[in-house]
């Protein structure tokens, strides 16, 4: 199962993320993501993979969550 | 209760390693240190009350070479505990260090401090020349940080020990995976590590001997505000907030509310001091300040807000934005009242930066919201607080 995560420091609030994965991230009013952590849906997957090769940042992170509940992050490779 | 930490306090300060010795006893290495502080159920002392079996096992498991840190930077205004231990006990903590870099098999132990005096460098490292070399391997070294809020929070302190900014990083990875040098390091408040060097010598039982079931042991609170001794006590932990006010005491003239945890605490009303026991994770780094009925509440929480803002690292969009946005609502005439705007600023900074800076001040928020609902809402029709504006809670005067 694959979750979304952003890296706060990385993140500079251009907002593209909530633009691709409306259904995931959401915008404060001072332009910074929002970031539903709930477990990805294979379809929504294909989503997050796209928002997270669009941040111009790297800031935000496909993470995979283990059977104990552990986190990986694996990098999306743009195609 | 005897004093522990502070046992050599009424007779002298900065004793000489052999005083010290003679004081508490010899240093000896202890063949299972992790399970006499896990038995001993020792919490960290320095805000995070994480159990300090867990971490130390950790930095064990994690492999190569550790590195021991003791913090002692205390980065929080209202409190002075770890520069007061330093100054009656620094051999406690210098023991603690040496006895955890013997249990993780590390060879070096940095002791971090602020250098707020501009004294207590040269006052540790003549403490660490006193040992010689009757720690065996383990180098004490001292190193100096910037005396800024967040310099003591773990991973700004590994960074600032690699002579970079003193600024959080997130995390995982964690210090006790990769720390100073990407080695595992034990990042450890300098009271914890006192504590572990007199589990060291007396035992699990003896320190479960004082304090609580849940909560054992004595811990070091910095009383400050209108109370009749302000300063550095050692209290039993688990006892209610009233008796330690009494420890040193008793407040003075009538009180408005108490602080408890420094500036990520909670306000507590003066009839609820005696229901409140002081836990590890009640008491963080121990910063309890009496805040006497004559004074605006609402002009010290803002300048303590203000403070906080501040003192962002500046690394994340929603501290940096909303933690500015908290300080002007509630500083600006005619604003405070409007709570709705200030629950939802709170909601909207924690848990979304890399540290836990928005966390700790939304908690001091929302606590000011609760505690002086009616001073809040009262402030904002006035032009003028008709209270007096002394400065009680402490914050650094210098500006930036």
């Amino acid at each position: 199962m694959k979750i979304l995560r952003v890296d706060p420091i990385a993140c500079d609030g251009r907002g593209l993320c909530a633009e691709l994965m409306p259904e995931r991230i959401a915008l404060d009013e001072w332009g910074f993501p929002i970031v539903d952590s709930t477990p990805l849906s294979s379809s929504l997957e294909r989503h997050a993979a796209r928002a997270v090769a669009a941040c111009p940042m790297l800031a935000l992170r496909l993470e995979s969550l283990d059977s104990i509940g552990g986190r990986t992050t694996a990098r999306v490779r743009r195609r | 209760m005897s004093a522990r930490l502070l046992a050599g306090a009424a007779t002298r300060i900065a004793p000489t390693f052999d005083q010290h010795l003679a004081l508490y006893g010899p240093l000896e290495t202890h063949d299972d240190l992790i399970g006499a502080v896990e038995q001993a159920g020792l919490r960290g002392r320095g805000g995070g009350a994480f159990p300090t079996a867990a971490k130390l096992r950790a930095v064990a498991e994690a492999g190569g070479r550790p590195v021991v840190v003791a913090n002692a930077v205390e980065g929080e205004p209202a409190s002075g505990k770890d520069h007061a231990l330093l100054r009656v006990a620094p051999h406690l903590v210098l023991d603690g260090a040496v006895l955890a870099s013997r249990a993780l098999g590390a060879r070096d132990a940095v002791v971090a401090i602020t250098d707020r005096t501009g004294r207590e460098r040269a006052t540790i490292e003549a403490a660490i020349a006193q040992r010689k070399r009757r720690d065996g391997r383990v180098r004490l070294r001292t190193a100096a940080v910037p005396n800024r809020f967040v310099a003591g929070e773990e991973t700004a302190l590994v960074r600032a020990l690699a002579g970079r900014d003193a600024k959080p990083s997130l995390k995982p990875p964690y210090p006790f995976e990769r720390g100073v040098d990407g080695a595992p390091t034990l990042v450890s408040n300098a009271e914890t590590l006192a504590h572990v060097a007199l589990i060291a010598r007396f035992g699990a039982e003896w320190f479960r001997g004082v304090g609580a079931p849940d909560s054992p042991g004595t811990a070091l609170i910095t009383l400050g505000g209108a109370v009749a001794q302000p300063g550095v006590h050692e209290i039993e932990l688990g006892s209610p907030l009233d008796r330690a006010l009494d420890q040193a005491g008793g407040v003075t003239g009538r009180t408005q509310a108490i602080l408890v945890g420094g500036y990520f605490g909670r306000w507590v009303t003066p009839a609820d001091a005696s229901k409140l026991r002081l836990t590890p994770d009640v008491l963080g780094a121990g910063a309890i300040v009496v805040l006497p009925a004559e004074v605006c509440a609402v002009a010290e929480c803002a300048r303590v807000l203000a403070y906080l803002a501040d003192e962002s690292a500046g690394q994340c969009g929603p501290c940096v934005h909303g933690l500015r946005a908290i300080a002007d609502t509630v500083s600006a005439p005619g604003k405070s009242n409007r709570r709705p705007r200030l629950e939802q600023l709170a909601a909207l900074v924690a848990g979304r930066g890399a540290c836990r800076h928005p966390d700790g001040a939304a908690v001091f928020l929302r606590s000011a919201l609760d505690v002086f609902a009616d001073e809040f809402a009262q402030h904002a029709k006035r032009r003028q607080c008709s209270r007096r504006d002394v400065r009680v809670l402490p914050l650094p005067t210098r500006r930036r």
